[in-house]
């Protein structure tokens, strides 16, 4: 459901076009907002998700740097504290590994340590998702990383939808936020206003309403859920599928509140299941729902190995529509 | 106009005025650190910190060549910076005590002192961690045109952090207005610079077409003429360049390095502090000059004395902040 738009005038648009279009509303909107990265300018990204923009905003706010990505991180937080509202794009999630001190060191803690002073409305976009079969550098899921750390907002959409009214909150937000594209979700079709709107962080949306147990899914999982609730209601089973949309604020409330009312939770994330966020998310159903669940919070996250090259390999450890739905059936006592 | 004695970097044209500032404000900063090392000592102080001691001239030279609205970005060396850019003493020792009064709320400590009146971009606890943020204020400077330029103090132990490299590489590339202030004190914490620097300090900035100068960081009077000319150029959109302040930190890594003879000798920082004070070597110079006479440098004197006394008394009175603060400033 559209927070702020009414439905008139709604297009289809992929989840690349989201996002560019969510960009540029907000560049025509603000000229302190930018974006730097790798070949994000004429070449668009590896993903072409920025095709376009440097044409019309020019090569003054669209700004290819070289692959120094902790350097133009932490550009990017220096130019947010100093008047500028920029995007910064960092190619593959992976290479959060090589900027963690600038996001979790720098932009995460500098409003706080300055006694709240200095701000750093700041955006990283990244990616994540395997079964493109580029191996485990370049595969990874990593946005609990982030989710652990006071002082960052993390956001995982699952819709062209979603990703643009968020994606645009992102920008106007005044704190540093990483924000999750899975890169196997550019193509994704789906329902987008033509007329401005934006999503408020920290509210999860209900996908599909159901009584018998509750999947809650992120990002790309989010379609997985869908392919599992088709054959669970082939066996009489209805599933409700919530999707928390940010990692961080976290909207306890939907999620607990649909875990009492199917009194069944399966939590699916691509990120790795051991100390993943799915922990954290059962974790906040098992507290907040105790008393109305009829069984154990169940967990499906990646397999605990580095993404494998092979296809057969790499597919069986990414969560799948049929792990899902047995992991539904054994829950709901269905043989 | 530049003149020739300027290029050179030997003498300056400072007013009277200029010159007792810069007098006074370091000084101030030598007070202040006695009075840090001093509440450290008594217990008043939680945690270590790292005293500035000896570097005055580098921080008082370079920030009197700024605008109030330039930017700076500071160390966990940081203090000096701080005072030299403006900030007051009494909210400083304030944050030093974990008060609310601190410029930090508490929340920040030695390590993390920011004040946005005066372009403080905040001290940095992690080596070399202010470099891309430094460039960045540079950055947005350069985009929205406000004629302000950014001064990243760093010492010599930053060189061997990866991330300086690729910040001065892209600040050479968009010619933006940044000063990358290198404070050679000698040790990396507990270890001399030659031991973990190849080949010279000043091949670095040179790898990247940045314009570089070596200045001795013991007088004030040559920093500041070299730092204005850098300043004057990023200023004016020639991009970014490389000070080496060549300087000794009297004291230990921090306030707990006591005992310093296993990395370095006793008679070095006697030699240092007897022979190569920037404060002394000011203060000689402008009675030498007949610009001020001992009396006005005692007058001075006292007068900071008094004033660091003060801001020392209200910070130990002022209260704790309260437990809810700890929530507070998270998100903004």
């Amino acid at each position: 459901m559209p927070e702020t738009a009414t439905q008139t005038g709604v297009r289809e648009l992929t989840f690349g076009e989201a996002i560019r279009e969510a960009l540029a509303e907000e560049m025509r909107r603000d000229s302190r907002v930018c974006i730097i990265g790798e070949d994000v300018a004429e070449a668009g990204t590896p993903f072409k998700v920025l095709s376009g923009l440097v044409e019309e905003f020019g090569k003054e706010r669209v700004i290819d740097t070289p692959i120094s990505e902790p350097g133009f991180t932490g550009i990017g937080v220096g130019a947010a504290m100093t008047g500028l509202r920029p995007v910064v794009d960092i190619m593959f999630g992976d290479f959060l590994t090589l900027i963690m001190d600038q996001i979790v060191n720098q932009a995460a803690k500098i409003h706080y340590m300055s006694g709240g002073t200095w701000k750093v409305p700041m955006v990283l976009r990244t990616t994540m998702g395997a079964t493109r079969r580029s191996a485990a550098q370049h595969s990874q899921s990593l946005h609990a990383w982030p989710s652990h750390i006071p002082g960052l907002k993390v956001i995982l959409p699952s819709t062209p939808y979603d990703a643009k009214g968020l994606l645009k909150t992102a920008i106007r937000d005044d704190n540093p936020v990483i924000f999750f594209e899975d890169k196997m979700m550019y193509r994704l079709k789906g329902p987008v206003p033509s007329e401005e709107y934006t999503i408020p962080l920290g509210v999860a949306d209900v996908k599909r309403s159901g009584t018998d147990i509750t999947l809650v899914a992120t990002s790309s999982m989010v379609q997985v859920a869908f392919g599992a609730a088709k054959m669970l209601d082939e066996i009489g089973i209805s599933a409700e599928i919530v999707d928390p949309r940010t990692m961080w604020p976290l909207d306890e409330k939907t999620l607990i509140e649909s875990a009492k009312k199917t009194s069944r939770v399966i939590v699916i994330d691509e990120g790795y299941q051991r100390y993943g966020v799915t922990a954290e998310i059962a974790s906040v159903i098992a507290e907040g729902a105790f008393y109305d669940l009829d069984g154990p919070v169940k967990r499906i996250g990646a397999m605990h190995v580095p993404i494998p090259f092979s296809p057969p390999l790499e597919d069986a450890t990414v969560p799948s529509e049929k792990q899902v739905f047995e992991a539904a059936r054994q829950l709901c006592g269905k043989s | 106009m530049t003149t020739a004695a300027q290029r050179t970097g030997t003498t300056t044209a400072l007013s009277k005025e200029q010159l007792l500032r810069m007098y006074r404000r370091m000084f101030s900063i030598r007070e202040f650190e006695e009075h840090a090392n001093d509440l450290y000592l008594r217990a008043l102080m939680p945690g270590l910190t790292h005293l500035y001691e000896g570097e005055e001239a580098v921080a008082v030279g370079i920030c009197e060549a700024l605008r109030p609205d330039d930017y700076i970005t500071s160390t966990h060396r940081g203090h000096g910076h701080c005072l030299a850019k403006g900030a007051k003493p009494d909210r400083m020792f304030a944050e030093l005590l974990g008060k609310e009064a601190g410029y930090c709320r508490g929340k920040g400590g030695s390590m993390h002192i920011a004040d946005p009146a005066t372009g403080n971009l905040g001290a940095n606890a992690i080596v070399g961690g202010s470099a891309a943020i430094a460039t960045g204020a540079a950055f947005s400077a350069k985009k929205l045109g406000n004629g302000r330029i950014c001064v990243c103090f760093f010492g010599e132990g930053a060189l061997g952090q990866g991330v300086l490299y690729e910040a001065m590489n892209m600040a050479q590339l968009w010619k933006l207005p940044v000063v990358y202030a290198c404070e050679n004190n000698m040790y990396n914490e507990y270890t001399h610079y030659s031991e973990t620097t190849a080949g010279e300090i000043m091949a670095r900035p040179a790898a990247f077409g940045i314009p570089a100068e070596t200045v001795d960081g013991q007088d004030v009077r040559a920093v500041n003429a070299t730092a204005s000319r850098l300043v004057d150029r990023a200023r004016s959109g020639a991009g970014p360049s490389f000070l080496l302040c060549n300087t000794y930190r009297y004291r230990g890594h921090h306030v707990g390095d006591i005992n310093r003879e296993y990395y370095r000798a006793k008679q070095e920082e006697q030699k240092w502090s007897s022979e190569r004070d920037p404060i002394n070597i000011l203060g000689e110079w402008l009675i030498q000059q007949k610009l001020a006479d001992l009396a006005q440098l005692e007058k001075i004197q006292t007068e900071v004395k008094a004033e660091m006394n003060a801001a020392v008394e209200f910070a130990i009175a002022a209260p704790y902040p309260t437990v809810d603060e700890a929530e507070q400033d998270v998100y903004a």
